[in-house]
């Protein structure tokens, strides 16, 4: 029985201006997933993230979201952006942010419910920041708001969750938590991640994609002849830092391949 | 103190300063947690045209000025959207074209023109009864739709990327407010003139922001820090034949660069910082 993919990316183009960043990208991605994304820097992880929720148009090919549109399909998905600096003097309070997964698709223009805050404490609790709720969001610390914005994008009861970077800018104590977050999360949501970080990707995530203007993708995370020239062919931050061998050494132990 | 009540235009100068209050508190809030300062001093220089159309058609200005900055708001709220990175210089060029439009209608315009400084530099002391109809409309509608879409309003400024993505309508809600922005404006020109009403519209505001990082309360703050200002602003312009507004203003500054001083000390000497 062939499963149905929750998003499906067809002959995709996407880039900006003059220049294409996603060239041909092919991509279904099943139910129960966990999807590493790698690749180098401009080599378009964001981007397709961002064309699977309408924040880029690409200017050829399709996206289907849970077999909808993108503007109707994502309402099924939980976005997680990546960290940038924030106005940390900003007025709004963790649960306000929290409450922000409830807007739009959810309650369109409707005032909360008791219900609904609820589910802003739950999601609160899933991510052990229940405690900070009503701490402003600017009086956190990187990895604290890093967990909040992931309450937010589970707020909108997501059936896919995408984290761009979710890392990025956190001490390895807490990325081990938030990775041990996520797999709990996977056991009911779809996950795709974009990563720079390969031990990560290669521990915890079910299937690796890596994409340098066109995605090598094999449905899983085995290393296979394909994959390691795949990668070859897609290189990859670790492997620029002369550490390749660690990279696979985890699930794969035929390192003699690659040298 | 209290003799200054028996006099209908100190009356009105005090109502209008508490309905100019309310709207610069909850608007001002947005302004400035949006950082749109610039486009609001835009917004109230086009407003002049507008103030200009209404006296060469012989209407009351104050509709002028409204019809004027809505479409200019408008205008420049949607070149904010489309293209972020040069939208300055759209302000600018509204800025400069309301002022000049105001000042060419106001050539053609014959008679007397005197009551035309009213609106550069505010005329608190002779707000007629019909203008606090008009602020205490704008009011009500400013206060129903910011309660109406608080969560959203607050959504988008927060992190608009986040709001689009749960389709939550960005475009329709930021234009909206910058209409808000254009309402608040046309109110607060009466009182403090055009020149200055960036001043009412950020400094409140920007004081609150330093002490509360709750939007709500950041409104209230702002609201009664804005009444205390205007009233210590028109008693020291009653006491001292000063320039209601400028008084406004000047007091304004000052706390402000009290607290902001007031807010370093402070930071300094708690612990944990």
């Amino acid at each position: 029985m062939k499963k149905q993919p929750v998003i499906q990316i067809e002959n995709l183009w996407a880039g900006y201006e003059n220049q294409s960043v996603l060239e041909n990208i092919n991509l279904n991605i099943y139910e129960a997933d966990f999807l590493g994304l790698i690749g180098p820097n401009g080599g378009g992880k964001t981007t397709l993230l961002k064309t699977m929720i309408g924040l880029i148009k690409p200017y050829r090919g399709e996206i289907r979201v849970m077999g909808k549109s993108v503007h109707d399909g994502r309402c099924h998905i939980g976005y997680v952006p990546q960290m940038i600096e924030m106005d940390r003097q900003f007025p709004i309070r963790v649960w306000e942010v929290v409450q922000m997964g409830l807007l739009g698709c959810r309650r369109p223009l409707q005032p909360i419910t008791d219900a609904d805050r609820e589910i802003i404490h739950f999601t609160l609790s899933q991510v052990e920041m229940d405690q900070l709720q009503n701490r402003a969001i600017g009086d956190l610390s990187v990895g604290q708001r890093q967990r909040v914005y992931i309450a937010r994008a589970l707020a909108t009861d997501p059936q896919i969750l995408l984290l761009d970077e979710p890392t990025a800018s956190v001490d390895p104590q807490v990325a081990g938590m938030i990775y041990e977050l996520l797999e709990k999360i996977n056991q009911t949501v779809t996950i795709v991640m974009v990563s720079h970080d390969m031990n990560a990707i290669s521990a915890h995530v079910k299937s690796i994609g890596c994409i340098n203007r066109r995605l090598y993708y094999h449905g899983d995370k085995e290393i296979t002849e394909d994959m390691l020239e795949s990668i070859y062919e897609c290189p990859v931050d670790l492997i620029a830092h002369g550490l390749p061998h660690r990279v696979l050494a985890a699930h794969n132990h035929k390192e003699s391949h690659h040298a | 103190m209290l003799e200054v009540l028996q006099y209908g235009f100190m009356r009105n100068a005090l109502a209008a300063g508490v309905l100019v209050s309310i709207a610069c508190g909850i608007i001002g809030t947005f302004v400035v947690i949006n950082r749109i300062v610039f486009l609001s001093g835009g917004i109230a220089h086009a407003a002049y045209g507008g103030i200009g159309l209404g006296y060469f058609l012989g209407i009351n200005p104050v509709f002028g000025a409204i019809a004027f900055s809505l479409m200019s708001a408008l205008g420049m709220g949607w070149v904010h959207r489309r293209t972020r990175e040069r939208s300055d210089t759209i302000i600018g060029v509204m800025w400069a074209l309301g002022m000049a439009l105001g000042i060419i209608f106001l050539d053609f315009t014959p008679g007397y023109k005197a009551d035309l400084m009213s609106y550069l530099f505010g005329s608190i002391l002779a707000v007629p009864s019909t203008d606090l109809i008009i602020m205490l409309v704008l009011n009500l509608i400013i206060i129903t739709l910011v309660i109406a879409f608080f969560k959203e309003l607050q959504a988008i400024s927060f992190d608009e990327t986040f709001a689009f993505v749960v389709n939550v309508p960005v475009d329709s809600l930021y234009l909206m407010l910058i209409c808000l922005v254009a309402l608040t404006v046309v109110m607060t020109m009466r009182v403090v003139g055009l020149i200055m009403v960036i001043a009412l519209l950020t400094m409140p505001a920007a004081i609150a922001g330093l002490f509360v990082k709750d939007m709500k309360r950041m409104m209230v703050v702002s609201v009664v820090l804005s009444i205390l200002f205007t009233f210590t602003g028109l008693m020291l312009s009653y006491f001292f034949n000063l320039t209601s507004g400028a008084s406004v203003i000047l007091v304004s500054g000052l706390a402000y660069f009290l607290s902001f001083l007031g807010k370093k000390f402070f930071v300094l000497k708690s612990p944990g910082n």
